[in-house]
């Protein structure tokens, strides 16, 4: 039997982000439930999120975000053979998002899955492609994550209702050159099942529940070291990064990893701010941003982390395209 | 070897310093977090995982509420150790 023929390193060569038009303040929620605009800020960071349409779907958003990518890459449709979705959050369970993606995004026949590992999806979609692109699976990725949370999301319950929000971030996956050193590093992943209860969605007739004070110790306590794993494994000191970019979940999440990682030239990512909890989709989308505001320097390195339901997480370094 | 009362205070004085930007000559026994010190349910949290780390001594959520003055947390601390 023949295997294919791989390459030593994948890299990523373009992000793109979309967000939907709508605007939802937290003024606008403290309407509707008992909340206000500074006890929103001080306990979660988000002073607005984007919400999409009514018609808008998970393949809409991703759509917009993976289109982008593919611009920035400089490929054609054709070049990519591979399509991953990160989501938790679709409208339907079949057909999977990632064929429809493809097919509204003129990409032929490439293989097409979508992957739940809840907000930490990104990161694993990103190792997955990674790992097709170094075994000769596959040529090039679009990989995205891509979520619409309000339609899981009950609109009366102050916990969740002024977190989670709706978005999509896409990256486009290929060969490092052999020249080059690889851009995209080991991926370090996990998960806690025995607290898979504190974050769920119990059946279909049910909204997104979380457990707020169990996850936040959970993850200022657990994520530091799993990030520190990911940096170990790259053979990258935490001095080195450019950038860290850990899933939007909570500023207060961010800014607790981030003190206790150790990596002062590090900006850290605080895309939450105006976007939200996107779950799957915060990571990309805070990264493209951030290259399109010129904060982040092509080839410089840049830590990811998610982490989410499940206890779902995966963290890897990678060079900025 | 257990520690000092006044041990407990100078770690949870480093630690809130640390976690909530309040010095830690302002983290006296008597003071509340909440009223004196202004701070709130997660920055508590993250008080008892940097507390677990420092003493060795684990703070559960359930225990963490009834936790209101720095002295209760020094109390909470020194009687985890002793039975330890």
């Amino acid at each position: 039997m023949r295997l294919t023929e791989g390459h030593a390193g994948a890299r990523v060569l373009a992000f793109g982000g979309y967000q939907p038009a709508r605007v939802v303040t937290n003024d606008e929620l403290a309407q509707t439930v008992e909340t206000d605009d500074a006890w929103i800020r001080s306990r979660v960071g988000i002073a607005s999120r984007r919400i999409a349409g009514p018609d808008e779907t998970v393949a809409d958003m991703a759509v917009q975000a993976g289109g982008k990518a593919l611009a920035g890459s400089g490929l054609s449709p054709a070049d990519v053979d591979l399509v991953i979705v990160a989501t938790c959050t679709p409208e339907v369970q079949i057909p999977n998002v990632s064929a429809t993606v493809a097919r509204r995004l003129g990409i032929v026949a490439p293989g097409a899955y979508d992957l739940n590992a809840a907000c930490a999806g990104f990161c694993y979609a990103l190792a997955s492609a990674a790992d097709a692109v170094r075994a000769g699976t596959a040529r090039n990725v679009l990989v995205i994550g891509a979520e619409k949370l309000s339609q899981w999301v009950d609109w009366t319950d102050r916990s969740t209702c002024i977190i989670f929000a709706d978005g999509a971030g896409a990256a486009i996956v290929g060969p490092a050159e052999p020249d080059e050193a690889p851009g995209i590093g080991p991926v370090y992943w996990g998960s806690d099942g025995d607290l898979a209860d504190k974050i769920c969605i119990k059946d279909r007739n049910s909204f997104i529940f979380q457990e707020g004070q169990a996850v936040f110790r959970w993850a200022t306590s657990a994520l530091a070291p799993i990030a520190l794993k990911a940096c170990e494994k790259a053979g990258v000191d935490p001095t080195e990064l450019a950038a860290f970019v850990p899933h939007q979940a909570n500023l207060r999440i961010i800014e607790a990893i981030a003190r206790k990682i150790g990596a002062p030239q590090a900006i850290v990512a605080n895309d939450i701010v105006n976007a939200g909890n996107t779950s799957s989709a915060s990571i990309p989308l805070a990264l493209s941003r951030m290259i399109e505001r010129g904060e982040v320097q092509s080839g410089s390195k840049a830590l990811l982390i998610g982490f989410g339901a499940g206890m779902c997480y995966a963290a890897q370094v990678i060079t900025v395209p | 070897m257990a520690m000092t009362e006044q041990e407990i205070l100078a770690g949870l004085g480093e630690i809130i310093d640390e976690v909530a930007g309040v010095p830690a000559e302002d983290v006296t026994p008597e003071k509340t977090f909440v009223d004196d010190l202004d701070i709130d349910s997660l920055s508590m949290v993250e008080i008892a995982v940097a507390a677990q780390d420092k003493f060795g001594v684990e703070i559960p959520d359930d225990q963490l509420k009834d936790l209101k003055t720095v002295q209760d947390v020094i109390d909470y601390v020194r009687r985890a150790e002793v039975s330890a």
